[in-house]
């Protein structure tokens, strides 16, 4: 199985993401860069964190009219697997490949940090390698991470089961004080209906060694690659 | 064709959280300003452009908003001005 890393101007976690799948995973991967229009018949798309274009008028706005987010909405079209990690989960949304936006914190302050998130589906080819109620260790680091939609799709997401990741405190339960950006129902992490999309704010590549403090990122790349190999 | 100026306010929905908006809310309370009852902090974009006429301008820039320069999730539009450039 072969991934491939978007690089946007102004990508700064599309190393990391590489890192994440040529050293910890020893698997295949490519940099995709932005101008070009060809996928190199890549197996898993990532859109990775940083500030695409500045996050000039609105994160993730202008990189989803890069020439290679036509492919990749194509891929993403024909049930390929796109995960978006926070730029990306801001462009993926921007795209129209996941509903809802990202807005600026709730505190209006940059917030790095380890997280906690609950899994909520362990159904989905993100995290089959979970079980439901599993709580991951995760690094965020972003200042447009609040989740925001209407009532009716947050309703929706909530019965098709695709939010996927939420945040919560040390216990496993969602509070404010463990929500980092003011999310709308502490949601970290939703996937698209079709179920190849998925879009969240915490950085799983970042969180691939116990060296650096947690390996539970690993979890979400190796189900994937249950899924994707099956 | 004739050169436009035109100026869109974008402003984050009723019922969306500003927290910024909130902010200033509620510095202009500590202020005095009592009356204020909402704040709304978005942006305004003042594009040249060329067009048939007015009206023209203002598709286009209605269509600029609906696809780029607006997020149609979160944040409502307006047509500031359209004047002669």
């Amino acid at each position: 199985m072969k991934f491939g890393v978007v690089t946007f101007p102004g990508s700064n976690c599309d190393y990391d993401s590489y890192h994440a799948v040529a050293d910890t995973l020893g698997l295949p991967v490519v940099y995709l860069w932005h101008k070009s229009t060809d996928l190199q018949g890549v197996d898993v798309v990532v859109l990775p964190g940083g500030f695409s274009y500045g996050d000039y008028l609105r994160a993730g706005a202008i990189a989803r009219f890069s020439p290679i987010m036509r492919e990749v909405a194509a891929h993403a079209r024909a049930g390929g697997p796109v995960l978006g990690i926070c730029n990306g989960f801001q462009i993926a949304c921007e795209a129209g490949l996941l509903p809802g936006a990202l807005l600026r914190n709730e505190k209006l302050q940059f917030v790095s940090d380890t997280v906690r998130i609950r899994v909520e589906n362990a159904d989905t080819m993100f995290t089959s390698r979970c079980e439901v109620g599993d709580v991951l260790r995760i690094p965020v680091a972003h200042g447009d991470g609040r989740y925001t939609a209407d009532e009716d799709t947050l309703n929706r997401l909530e019965g098709e089961g695709r939010v996927v990741f939420r945040y919560v405190n040390d216990a496993g339960v969602p509070d404010a004080e463990s929500n980092p950006n003011g999310a709308m129902r502490d949601i970290a992490g939703i996937i698209s209906a079709e179920g190849n999309v998925l879009g969240l704010m915490p950085h799983p590549e970042r969180a691939m060694e116990d060296l650096v403090g947690s390996a539970d990122g690993r979890r979400i790349f190796e189900s994937l690659l249950t899924r994707v190999s099956a | 064709m004739s050169r436009y100026r035109v100026a869109v306010h974008i402003v984050p929905r009723k019922g969306i959280l500003d927290p910024q908006g909130k902010a200033v809310s509620d510095a202009l309370h500590s202020l005095g300003f009592d009356g204020v009852s909402d704040t709304r902090i978005g942006r305004h974009i003042v594009l040249h452009i060329a067009a048939a006429d007015a009206k023209d301008a203002e598709v286009q820039v209605r269509e600029m908003c609906g696809k780029l320069l607006a997020n149609p999730v979160t944040e409502d539009f307006e047509i500031a001005a359209v004047e002669s450039a």
